[in-house]
């Protein structure tokens, strides 16, 4: 019993935090600060495998983010919403619930694939020569949908209200509170089964001596593979749920602007460490709403932020450690396989 | 049929022939050094051998197979395992860790299966962690296990890196200079444990040494290279006797 204290905790809070929300306990305002958490958690872990794990710097994460925004959202409006493509939407909007996930799943997959673009050049290119590769397919995916007038251009896309009114329809609940924190959940424990799989610790030796991983017998080439579409693709699942809170996305919200958000959250958190990233999201997004009030000025006082954090403690708050490192009577309050 | 055969290994960089028309045949369970001077172009044939590099000319091939075009990961499938010059463990894993990412080839699972962790993958994992285990054991590593490579001495480092290359249940094993930097009773330690492996497991051992001391007391064939080319081959004595050698070592006494 005493095994299985976390993940109970973690569904009870789960449920709690729904119901607080459906009863006007925690207002519009602390949801939203909420889901954005759960989205800045799911950016800042799927990041770190490439940039912690695998020791590689991908600076493009916003551009991944994008294409699942945007191809759940396509798909959401096509099939929910009254549209200027298609006219009438395909289907009624008591099957938004089922539909929702597979949109997600849909946003998620071709943001994976997305991520080739950066996995077949990571095969013979690395450090910086990658990273600037990174931040190109950053910019061909705001460029291209910049460009793209059927689905708004510049001027951005909206319409995906109507699927999260089509499930409130069928129970009248705070529906994307509770994909979101799902989400989130999901993103961790994948990736956590992935990490400490022997599968998984193929990445960061290759991070730690790539010669070394290939010689013991790790096909490099299918772990940056793995590596790359894994954490592209939860990238798009952080932008899928995204465009969803907002119902409303616009290019410009992924732009490397996005890109550096996640990176410092990575760094913040340490490098290789699952719960640093979850960690240093949850910190990062209290730290952008209680610094609200001095606008624009924030973005001058979070750098420097930074730039201490990089001085007094450059491997990040967890370092490469995980919780259970620095506090191992944690580990009574769960069995992970 | 033997275990390596490699006829007329060729390897050109630029106007330079740092292996030329290189030719050995392994049998199972030899004791094999590789010896000549810095430069002579050994390290380039392991790194043939282990498919870093592409031969210009000839050809390798182990357990009957045809190497050509395979990149490293294949061939250390085949059953060639080898060291390094200068030790490269992954420093920021444990020794356990060192040990089970080297089994990668036979994990045999799909990502899915390590998603939802099936049956297969328990039953896999299990198995790459008895053999990392009773490898730990055998080698007198187990008090290790849990440590970082980077805070061991070098002789353990080295140990270590023997370890995991006999992971991959070798039947070949390649040894760079496995007695480069340690210390005379390091040196003790690394010939017993060599001698060990050899008696214990069925696999052929391959070194390219500098300490005659390491390659006398364990081989029974040393093979001499210089300027890429072979010049000797025979037994210990044999070498130990022969003008070539003597001349690439020591240069001419004549005048």
């Amino acid at each position: 019993m005493q095994k299985h204290t976390f993940t109970i905790s973690l569904f009870a809070g789960i449920f709690v935090l729904t119901a607080l929300a459906q009863f006007g306990v925690i207002n519009q305002y602390l949801q939203s600060v909420i889901m954005l958490m759960g989205v800045n958690i799911i950016l800042s872990t799927s990041l770190n495998l490439v940039n912690g794990y695998m020791g590689e710097f991908s600076c493009g994460h916003g551009g991944f983010m994008c294409v699942g925004a945007y191809v759940s959202s396509v798909v959401t409006v096509l099939l929910f919403s009254k549209n200027h493509i298609l006219g009438a939407p395909l289907l009624p909007p008591s099957l938004a619930l089922f539909a929702f996930p597979l949109a997600l799943f849909a946003g998620a997959a071709v943001a994976a694939v997305a991520g080739l673009v950066v996995a077949i050049p990571s095969f013979k290119t690395r450090g910086d020569y990658l990273a600037i590769i990174t931040l190109a397919a950053n910019y061909i995916v705001i460029s291209a949908i910049d460009n793209m007038e059927i689905i708004g251009g510049p001027r951005g896309f909206m319409g995906m209200n109507a699927t999260v009114h089509g499930m409130e329809g069928l129970l009248d609940i705070p529906w994307m509170l509770l994909w979101v924190l799902f989400g989130t959940v999901f993103t961790v424990w994948l990736l956590r089964r992935f990490v400490t799989s022997t599968l998984g610790k193929g990445v960061p030796a290759i991070a730690q001596d790539e010669i070394a991983a290939e010689i013991m017998s790790v096909d490099t080439n299918r772990m940056k593979l793995i590596a790359f579409m894994l954490s592209s693709g939860l990238a798009g699942l952080a932008g899928g749920l995204f465009a969803h809170i907002l119902g409303y996305v616009n290019p410009h919200s992924f732009d490397i602007m996005k890109s550096t958000e996640v990176m410092v959250m990575v760094y913040l958190g340490g490098m290789g460490s699952l719960s640093g990233a979850t960690l240093s999201a949850v910190l990062f997004t209290v730290l952008l709403e209680v610094l609200r009030p001095l606008e624009i000025w924030k973005w001058v006082v979070i750098p420097l932020l930074l730039i201490l954090l990089m001085q007094f403690r450059p491997e990040g708050i967890m370092g490469n450690k995980e919780l259970s490192d620095l506090f191992p009577k944690l580990k009574k309050y769960y069995s992970f396989k | 049929m033997s275990l390596l055969e490699i006829k007329g290994l060729t390897r050109r960089f630029g106007g330079l022939i740092a292996v030329n028309d290189f030719n050995i045949e392994l049998g199972e369970r030899e004791m094999v050094a590789l010896i000549g001077p810095n430069g002579a172009g050994k390290t380039t044939v392991f790194n043939l051998i282990s498919g870093f590099y592409q031969p210009s000319e000839g050809g390798i091939t182990i357990n009957g197979r045809d190497t050509k075009g395979m990149r490293p990961h294949q061939v250390t499938s085949l059953g060639v395992a080898r060291t390094f010059q200068g030790i490269r463990l992954w420093g920021e894993m444990t020794v356990l860790d060192n040990i089970r990412v080297s089994q990668h080839y036979r994990a045999g699972y799909s990502l899915l299966d390590c998603f939802l962790r099936t049956k297969k993958y328990m039953g896999r994992e299990a198995e790459i962690e008895r053999v990392a285990w009773e490898l730990l054991e055998a080698m007198d590593l187990k008090e290790y296990a849990l440590e970082l490579p980077r805070n061991l001495s070098y002789g353990l480092q080295r140990r270590v890196e023997i370890a995991r290359a006999m992971s991959l249940k070798p039947s070949l094993l390649l040894l760079d200079e496995p007695a480069a930097g340690l210390n005379s009773s390091d040196v003790e330690g690394l010939i017993k444990l060599v001698r060990w492996i050899h008696d214990t497991f069925p696999v052929t051992i391959w070194m390219i040494e500098h300490q005659m001391k390491v390659v006398m007391s364990l081989c029974t064939r040393i093979k001499v290279v210089d300027f890429g080319a072979t010049i000797a081959d025979g037994s210990p004595e044999e070498i130990q006797n022969n003008h070539a050698v003597i001349k690439a070592y020591l240069g001419d006494d004549t005048i």
